[in-house]
């Protein structure tokens, strides 16, 4: 019990302090703002530990996560093989090929608001359709290896996309194009100079929401049928055999994979936008 | 009729380049079977067996359509399971395996929503919990969650719960997140000088909580509502993959074991019926409560 009581003092103590630091003066300093979350997270994790020790939870149900830590140490290269199988080759390429046609798309029915029209509403429900069901299909068609699960991603991604680049390339104000108008700019010239540039901040929202759904995707495909390798293959089977740690560390990877990917397009984001609003006043 | 015909001329040009690929990908079965016959086949001989085979790769939507009104309609009508002839809904029915979805679905979304909206209230009066709990809020978006579903599964099953419970629990996960991050904004969304107003009539918390920030939150809450309640419908699909108990993940999972493409086809779109309905009621609930409130476009 000296495990779960020291556990509860530790939050409890961890707790007090950030609320003192949260409320003191320090707390607009950027250092601070750091170690408030992280703090937090570090209470959770001994919390977790404390409980799963303290009221000795059958590592069948929850393992602590010093015995994920350790199968992750250990386990490192059939991870490192999962991920490249799921992350780098199911879910980039799908994200790629996904987002690339997505805006390919969007340019093209630009020029028709008659198409606009009807693929939009078409676009938006289908977007919020599950359409992780489609997994058994793809999967059926293109074979058990990562090319399925790219083209799950592929149609998971790809209306999210058009539907935020269809917005944003209608986002350049009438003003602007009369003004390339008048410098007879040709139709790709003023798509390039001024309405790609005005569109990035709407595409970039669909490239940060494609992020998620692509791993997500990647991973549910894996379910329905996969080779000896990939992370949604790991879980499933590791499940089945109760190797709780093992699932623990996938998951693991799955969140550090899919919060630097994030990063990534964010960052990017930055980058490209850096005119926007949203994106200026940040150093 | 301006939005209409748009629209549908964009349906019936999917339906149409459906048809065409159903014609393209069961081609090939349709030439291997006559080949092995001995027989020679006229291109319309090959179309009008490719929209009629029995397992093909792609069925046409029109195969699509007769297998879901056979497992709805006339399934339960005149099934020996039916609910005419049993007064219980057939297990073979997609009525009765949608029902089982909706209902984890539903349940899922109802504490999911609840304990976002309670944890959103709590993150905009408490700094510390702002501080600390909103930037993991935020990353948890970024997180292929979805990935824990089987194993929310097996381990509630291994301590006794099993049903509509676990299912709900991986809904209710996946429907947390977006209410909360959608509700602090709404939460937040009142202006100062609106703020400021309240404080000269020297309001409580509570009272600018109900009077103010509540009804200010409502379109961010709705908003967020419908990106929560797509996600607990996938959440429930997802949950119902690890253990064969009946619902659409369930039969998805099935097809795809027995080569059954139609019935895939025909779970696919109860799925999909289903999560416009759910996604069309919350927005129905949207306009009403904010037409009542006055707050409508």
């Amino acid at each position: 019990m000296t495990w779960f009581w020291g556990a509860i003092l530790f939050w409890l103590a961890a707790w007090a302090l950030n609320a003192r630091l949260a409320a003191g003066p320090a707390a607009r300093h950027p250092a601070v703002r750091l170690a408030i979350p992280a703090l937090f997270g570090v209470t959770l994790l001994v919390l977790w530990e404390g409980i799963v020790r303290g009221l000795q939870v059958s590592p069948v149900i929850l393992p602590a996560p010093t015995e994920i830590g350790a199968t992750i140490a250990a386990s490192l290269p059939i991870l490192w093989g999962d991920f490249v199988q799921t992350i780098v080759k199911g879910a980039l390429s799908g994200y790629v090929i996904g987002c690339s046609a997505a805006v390919a798309t969007a340019i093209a029915i630009d020029r028709s608001p008659f198409l606009q029209r009807g693929l939009l509403p078409v676009g938006n429900f289908i977007a919020a359709l599950p359409i992780v069901g489609t997994a058994p299909i793809l999967v059926m068609w293109f074979g058990f290896d990562w090319q399925s699960k790219a083209a799950v991603v592929v149609v998971m991604v790809f209306f999210p996309v058009l539907v935020n680049t269809v917005a944003g390339l209608a986002a350049s104000e009438r003003m602007q194009r009369d003004l390339m108008a008048t410098w007879s700019a040709s139709y790709w010239q003023t798509l390039w100079k001024l309405r790609l540039p005005a569109a990035m901040p709407f595409i970039f929202n669909g490239l940060k929401i494609a992020t998620t759904l692509a791993l997500i995707g990647a991973i549910v495909a894996e379910f329905f049928g996969s080779p000896t390798r990939g992370m949604g293959f790991r879980i499933s089977t590791a499940v089945g055999q109760l190797a709780l740690p093992l699932v623990w560390a996938e998951i693991a990877v799955a969140a550090l994979a899919g919060s630097a990917f994030y990063g990534l397009v964010a960052t990017i984001e930055r980058g490209v936008t850096f005119w926007h609003p949203s994106q200026r006043g940040r150093s | 009729m301006n939005r209409l015909v748009p629209i549908l001329t964009v349906v019936a040009a999917i339906v149409a380049i459906w048809y065409v690929a159903t014609v393209g990908m069961n081609a090939q079965w349709a030439r291997d079977q006559a080949a092995r016959a001995g027989v020679e086949l006229s291109f319309g001989e090959i179309v009008a067996d490719t929209l009629a085979q029995e397992r093909p790769v792609l069925p046409a939507p029109h195969q699509v359509a007769a297998e879901l009104w056979k497992l709805t309609w006339v399934e339960e009508t005149t099934g020996r399971r039916g609910i005419v002839k049993s007064g219980t809904l057939s297990n073979r029915s997609l009525v009765y395996h949608g029902w089982l979805t909706l209902s984890a679905t539903a349940l899922g979304f109802a504490i999911g929503t609840g304990l976002g909206f309670l944890l959103a209230v709590g993150i905009v009066h408490n700094r510390a919990m702002d501080l600390s709990v909103m930037p993991w809020a935020i990353a948890s978006q970024t997180i292929p969650i979805l990935a824990i579903a089987p194993m929310i599964i097996v381990v509630l099953a291994s301590v006794g719960l099993t049903g509509i419970v676990p299912k709900a629990v991986i809904s209710a996960y996946l429907s947390f997140f977006p209410v909360v991050v959608g509700m602090v904004k709404g939460l937040r969304s009142p202006e100062v000088a609106q703020l400021d107003l309240l404080r000269t009539y020297s309001a409580s918390a509570a009272q600018v909580f109900w009077k103010l920030r509540l009804p200010a939150s409502l379109p961010y809450l709705f908003a967020s509502m419908k990106v929560g309640i797509a996600a607990a419908l996938v959440g429930a699909i997802v949950g119902e993959l690890p253990v064969q108990q009946g619902g659409l993940g369930a039969r998805l999972l099935a097809g795809s074991y027995y080569g059954q493409t139609a019935q895939i086809w025909a779970a696919l779109f109860t799925a999909a019926i289903l999560a416009a309905l759910l996604v069309g009621a919350v927005g129905a609930t949207e306009r009403a409560v904010l037409r009542r409130l006055g707050m409508a476009q």
